[in-house]
């Protein structure tokens, strides 16, 4: 009984083992069954969940192929990490670009101006930053400086490797530095304050969304705005209510194909199709309904009640990019880490 | 002795009644709370919006697709050090040779090295940009974030428990029956099946299923190398923490329960096992 | 002297062969990357990097909160051997094999059940936090979770000396007037002590290194509450290869010198009182 349990699992995982691996692209009539792998980040568990079963029907129809996505998430510096050493990601959708620039540079596995090979600067969707507090917000948050008082519990994930929370720091510091006699001093004052309210960093967006939402921690969740939406609309309408600060920043999380993956694998035709099919109006339909900000006009406008207006930085401006940003910011030894060194 | 938990003899000293059940008293709260509750809660949340969900939630094919993968996994790896661990303990309980406490020493060595410093030196062996990267890169071979790298892991996590149990036993019976044995003509392979194995059979038996035990349940080392692919490369561990952030609390829980259920059958074994063989196992690493 | 003493059992070539060849592929060549990797780094260093604040305040929490629990285990696991071999009452039994639990129960699972129970809105935390203990997300979260790991320790290896122990010793010193207490504190414990620190010592090892039952429940905030496994994997997710291995290192080192002390303590324990 056992051993045929075994035996099958054994035979089971070869086929499947066989089917990643060979992915060889015949000239036949039906083309074999492929299989591509989704290297993403946290919180797009659910999009890509739907995106890869309308996308495969899509493609069998259009070319007859079956196409099966695999999906692997985390957070969005680890994931970047592991294609770096060797997870044959035939594409990367990832929290921010600065990780998609590792993959380039430290594995050399696609060309350093992927960027510029998709529209929008190959983010199909954007998204920003919000507040999810309990419902009836009893401890009055309303903008970023609420978020520093004394005795308020901030639930945000660690920068070093979520990158959700990259952009979370960022957006408070891009506050700071906008207040009246804002500077870089009073910017890292404020982030650090704000961090001293921070009683939990899990290591990816999701793991803040389970600690604040499931455990009851804290009285704020520094949140991805799709993240929050999910949570309010699926996990608790009567429990939890967003909150939008003054100003926020623009998060475009970019997606790119691994060239030295899908040339290896044989994939590239679909590998790009499935990042073409993302900017599509059925692709943008998907990505609003899971909460992303679409960038095609037509579903945006469909969808505008979901996306209210509010004003937005972005890291070319404050920052001057990603590369900088997360030399200065993110880097061992970086502002990030200074914030806990003792005597701050 | 007879079982493993001899029963009590009437104590010619003691102390109070009252003083003994406050022990006694102490001492199942403190069981309760440190054991019971992680098992309870479990199986409260497995449950929790009925039995039709619970069973509902094995029907998720990457969760499938995880048990699969763990029961390979344990497949191979038990079985690999299974042999091993005979092996060793062989060679350390019936020969003399220089440097045996070196060589003990170095099989416990896994038990106390942390499960993620195990992953760390898988992947600075075999990740892209390690040591043999370049050459299984151009040679398409795949450990890490594949199947091989998921059951090197779980060997090396896994690796003394066989060798382990067996050692103490081996040394306990010393090479008498096995030396009459080969002067009766015995050949060697003949002498260890028909007179060593059956002296060691429950110390085997109870190494298989702590190894199997820890070698289902391994976290740390194989989310390390595992690259978390749903469907794929995810254990039961791994799928139960992946689901856990789907907010996917009932099938995550549901998994757990399969994974707790393994520790209690695993428990009742050794109960018996003990029983059979009529010795309390100390316990190790 | 010769390598090894003759002997008519035949197959020393073949397993002592055999178990140095899988002892190297699997264990020892393995480890000798984390060597080859850090030594890229210079001396210098590899020293910066392990003995930055924020590694060191991990080695504080690591080695504080395993040794923290492991005293819990210290006196709760000769308590709980002495009630399973001296009481009878009942589910005396299933007490004793549940013992064996946390060794049994995947760490991840444990990790999460800990968690469910300790946060402040679970079965244990809601009436602690009323009562302002917090334990979830914090160092006595650690803690808890090492005490669950290290409990059978403890346990086990103090049950088979409890078994075995003389009573005649115990009436001997009764009947020459010494109290119970008296006869516990000179008589049995230091009979039970080395067995006891060999638990101790083994519940300590396991802690150090521990991860998956620690990581849910720790708040993973640096400086605080950030174990050193877990800050060999955020050094690991962030491409720092080098900064990784060498806190590895030193984490192989301490358990070595573990390792070491375990060994001694087991001779003593097994070493014929006198």
């Amino acid at each position: 009984m056992r051993r045929a349990w075994f035996f099958k699992a054994a035979v089971g995982s070869a086929a499947v083992l066989v089917v990643a691996g060979g992915g060889s692209y015949a000239q036949a009539a039906v083309p074999p069954a492929v299989t591509i792998l989704n290297v993403s980040y946290d919180p797009t568990r659910e999009l890509y969940d739907d995106y890869n079963a309308v996308f495969a029907k899509y493609w069998k129809a259009k070319t007859g192929q079956s196409v099966t996505v695999q999906e692997s998430n985390g957070g969005s510096g680890k994931q970047a990490r592991a294609v770096i050493d060797g997870l044959a990601a035939d594409v990367v959708t990832l929290a921010l670009a600065y990780d998609i620039d590792a993959i380039a540079q430290k594995a050399k596995l696609l060309p350093a101006n992927w960027q510029s090979r998709l529209p929008d600067n190959s983010t199909p969707y954007t998204s920003t930053i919000v507040f999810l507090v309990h419902k009836g917000n009893p401890k009055h948050i309303r903008d970023w400086n609420d978020l520093v008082r004394p005795g308020i519990s901030v639930i945000t994930p660690n920068p070093k490797t979520s990158g959700g929370a990259r952009w979370n720091f960022l957006a408070a510091w891009a506050y700071a530095l906008t207040q009246p006699g804002g500077n870089a001093d009073t910017a890292k004052a404020f982030v650090t304050k704000l961090y001293k309210n921070v009683p939990v960093l899990d290591s990816g967006a999701r793991g803040s969304t389970t600690t604040f939402v499931e455990r009851g921690i804290g009285d704020v969740l520094i949140a991805w705005e799709s993240d929050a939406l999910l949570a309010v609309n699926e996990l608790g309408r009567d429990k939890f209510q967003i909150v939008l600060p003054s100003q926020s920043i623009l998060a475009e999380p970019p997606v790119a194909l691994v060239d030295g993956v899908v040339d290896k694998k044989g994939t590239r035709r679909v590998a790009q199709a499935y990042l073409d099919y993302l900017y599509s109006p059925q692709g943008q339909e998907i990505i609003a309904r899971h909460y992303y900000r679409p960038r095609n006009a037509a579903v945006a406008k469909r969808y505008a009640a979901q996306f209210p207006k509010i004003k937005l930085v972005t890291v070319e401006r404050v920052f001057g990019g990603w590369t900088k940003a997360q030399q200065t910011y993110f880097a061992d030894g970086g502002v990030f880490d200074q914030i806990y060194q003792p005597n701050q | 002795m007879v079982s493993a938990l001899p029963g009590v003899s009437a104590p010619a000293v003691g102390e109070p009644a009252l003083m003994r059940r406050a022990l006694i008293a102490v001492t199942v709260i403190f069981l309760g709370v440190f054991l019971f509750a992680p098992l309870a809660v479990i199986f409260a949340t497995a449950f929790g919006q009925g039995v039709a969900a619970y069973f509902r939630s094995f029907q998720d094919p990457d969760t499938i697709a995880s048990i699969r993968l763990t029961l390979l996994a344990a497949a191979i790896a038990v079985p690999a050090n299974v042999v091993f661990g005979i092996a060793a303990a062989w060679t350390i309980g019936k020969f003399e040779f220089v440097g045996k406490n070196v060589l003990i020493a170095l099989i416990d060595l896994p038990f106390s090295v942390s499960p993620v410093v195990a992953g760390l030196i898988y992947v600075l062996l075999f990740g892209a940009q390690g040591v043999l990267g370049p050459w299984l890169t151009a040679h398409d071979i795949h450990i890490i974030f594949a199947v091989p790298g998921i059951v090197l892991a779980t060997i090396f996590v896994t690796f003394p428990f066989v060798a382990r149990e067996l050692l103490p036993t081996m040394v306990a019976q010393g090479s008498d029956e096995e030396e009459a044995a080969l002067t009766l003509g015995a050949g060697g392979w003949q002498t260890f099946m028909r007179v060593t194995l059956p002296n060691v059979r429950w110390a085997l038996f109870y190494g298989v299923i702590l190894c199997n035990a820890r070698a289902m349940g391994e976290f740390g080392a194989v989310s390390v190398v595992s690259g978390h692919i749903r469907g794929l490369t995810n254990t039961m561990p791994l799928q139960i923490e992946v689901l856990y952030n789907d907010y996917q609390f009932v099938p995550a829980f549901a998994v757990a329960s399969l994974l707790a259920l393994l520790a209690l059958a695993t428990l009742v074994i050794k109960s018996l096992v003990e029983w059979r063989a009529g010795t309390v196992k100390e316990v190790r690493l | 002297m010769a390598f090894r003493r003759r002997s008519i059992i035949p197959g020393f070539g073949l397993t002592f062969g055999f178990t140095v060849l899988y002892l190297c592929l699997i264990v020892l060549i393995p480890l000798s990357a984390t060597v080859f990797e850090t030594s890229k780094l210079g001396w210098h260093q590899f020293w910066h990097i392990v003995t930055a604040p924020r590694a060191v305040a991990s080695y504080e929490l690591s080695f504080g909160a395993s040794l923290a629990g492991a005293l819990i285990n210290f006196i709760f696991g000769i308590l709980v051997a002495w009630v399973l071999v001296r009481y009878a009452f009942p589910a005396r039994r299933i007490l004793d094999s549940l013992v064996d639990l946390p060794f049994a129960l995947p760490t991840a699972v444990a990790g999460i059940a800990l968690t469910t129970i300790y946060a402040q809105n679970g079965w244990l935390g809601r009436p602690l936090a009323s009562l302002g203990v917090h334990v979830a997300f914090t160092r006595l979260g650690i803690v808890v979770a090492l005490t669950f790991i290290g409990l059978p320790f403890v346990v086990r290896t103090v049950q088979p000396i409890l078994q075995d122990l003389d009573r005649e010793l115990e009436e001997a010193a009764a009947s020459l007037g010494a109290g119970r207490w008296q006869t516990f504190a000179r008589v049995l414990f230091p009979a039970i002590l080395p067995a006891a620190l060999t638990g101790v010592a083994l519940a300590f090892a396991r802690g150090v290194g521990e991860y998956g039952s620690v990581i849910f429940i720790a708040g993973n905030m640096p400086m605080r509450t950030e174990i050193t496994p877990l800050l060999i994997v955020t050094k690991l997710e962030q491409f720092d290869y080098a900064g990784a291995t060498a806190i590895a290192v030193v984490m192989l080192v301490v358990s070595f010198v573990l390792l070491l002390g375990i060994n001694l303590l087991q001779k003593w324990s097994s070493a014929p009182s006198g």
